[in-house]
């Protein structure tokens, strides 16, 4: 079973959607801790401030059951959007503590540093170039993601990137550790291409 | 890499699908749930839902219709259509809607911009200006589906938009509505020296040199109604949208 974490925060029918879509019957969306620990793999999803996410996410009650999945059962998590940035240690965002999971920090675009003139937020699709992870087998070629970011993921480590891109410079777009993985785009809103990515996720 | 997002802008009046001209004249389009599965298949880059019956009888959006047509919409969606309140909002993008579109209530209440971007954040709210050309000769910002004159310079209004928080402007010109004359690139030019958000044209794409000329005017992203509903030139009801790599091809920056 597939739980979608509800922790008020981000539109979790449209994660769920794509699930039902993918052919994924068992799926869930709920704050319920006996619930999430019977799930086999988690999704974190979020839209928002980081501070904002941060403590919606530690105050809701699945919080505790959430944290020994991740890290005694090493059930499958990922992030989405604010959802992978709350699994980095901290955010130029805010002061709020990150989950920590993966040694990464989410730190703003900096636009000074732009080939060229862009807006920030970054709005809209982007190709994704991405390493060998189950989470991309079998993607379509040059695959593309729709992203609604003003901040990006970096990762201590140059292995945990799962996958980047490029916005006025190339950036993770998406980090992996062991059983944690988070994207800075929208898997449920990008087509083919996230129904395949989620589907893969259904199959790890 | 083209970063220029092709938007169909699809028109719900009653229950059915619409489109106009020059706000007038509604065509029968179809069912609004098959259109937007068509456009899943043709993999548009977002898509823009306006219940333009709604404001004017005072009607607050159908949660549960739109969510039923949003949850065949795997590609982001924005939806507008007399969003008066912050509990209609939250219920729109927790049914899987990524931007909420506000015409009417941001004349009436623009508070309600600045609300709503504080608590989901500028790129969730979007502006729609309405305007067309008054007797004086001077354009002016209107609402309730061009009925009533806002009596607000469409510069000064997409300024006040900015400054209250809004992320996007969705720019539409009434007169150019359904005629497939081009965009209003004079406007367009305008609004991008007044604010820095984004802007998206709209009224009056007939092509893609069209939305080649909007984004040469300053746009970030284009909409288009009648191009993406209608084929020509007797108007009969074809879904359709310019292929990935033709998109790509022109609008490449």
């Amino acid at each position: 079973m597939i739980a979608i974490i509800n922790y008020g925060i981000g539109n979790l029918l449209s994660v769920q959607n794509m699930l039902i879509k993918a052919g994924v019957r068992d799926v869930v969306i709920t704050d319920d801790s006996s619930m999430i620990a019977q799930a086999d793999k988690i999704i974190l999803p979020g839209v928002g401030h980081f501070d904002y996410g941060m403590r919606k996410l530690k105050a809701s009650a699945c919080f505790d059951i959430l944290t020994r999945k991740a890290l005694d059962e090493k059930v499958p998590i990922l992030g989405i959007c604010l959802g992978a940035q709350l699994l980095t240690n901290g955010s130029e965002e805010g002061t709020e503590k990150g989950l920590g999971w993966i040694d990464a920090e989410t730190i703003g675009f900096q636009a000074d540093k732009f080939e060229e003139s862009l807006p920030v937020p970054h709005m809209g699709w982007s190709e994704v170039s991405f390493s060998d992870h189950p989470l991309f087998y079998g993607m379509y070629d040059t695959p593309r993601f729709y992203f609604v970011h003003s901040f990006i993921l970096q990762p201590k480590h140059e292995s945990d990137v799962m996958c980047t891109s490029t916005y006025g410079y190339s950036f993770a777009s998406g980090i992996a550790r062991h059983n944690i993985y988070g994207v800075q785009f929208h898997p449920e809103k990008s087509h083919k291409f996230g129904l395949k990515l989620l589907d893969n996720f259904s199959k790890i | 890499m083209r970063r220029i997002r092709v938007i169909p802008v699809l028109l719900i009046h009653e229950t059915g699908l619409v489109k106009s001209v020059k706000f007038k004249n509604y065509q029968y389009v179809g069912d609004p749930i098959n259109a937007v599965k068509i456009f899943n298949e043709k993999e548009v880059d977002e898509i823009c839902i306006l219940n333009i019956s709604n404001s004017k009888q005072k009607r607050s959006p159908d949660i549960e219709r739109v969510a039923q047509i949003v949850s065949e919409a795997f590609m982001p969606v924005a939806y507008g259509g007399c969003i008066t309140t912050i509990d209609q909002a939250e219920k729109l993008f927790y049914n899987g809607v990524e931007k909420v579109v506000l015409n009417n209530s941001a004349v009436q209440n623009p508070g309600l911009i600045t609300e709503l971007a504080k608590r989901y954040g500028s790129q969730a709210v979007v502006a729609s200006i309405d305007y067309k050309s008054t007797f004086f000769g001077n354009s002016s910002v209107y609402i309730l589906n061009a009925t009533q004159n806002a009596k607000k310079s469409p510069v000064d209004f997409a300024r006040e938009m900015e400054s209250r928080g809004a992320g996007e402007i969705l720019l539409n010109s009434i007169e150019r509505d359904g005629t497939y004359a081009g965009y209003d690139t004079g406007m367009v030019a305008k609004i991008h020296n007044a604010v820095s958000i984004p802007i998206i044209a709209c009224g009056g794409a007939g092509s893609v040199q069209h939305f080649k000329d909007a984004v040469k005017a300053g746009a970030s992203a284009v909409a288009a109604g009648s191009m993406f509903v209608f084929q020509r030139p007797h108007n009969a009801v074809l879904i359709s949208y310019p292929p990935y790599q033709q998109l790509t091809d022109t609008l490449k920056i």
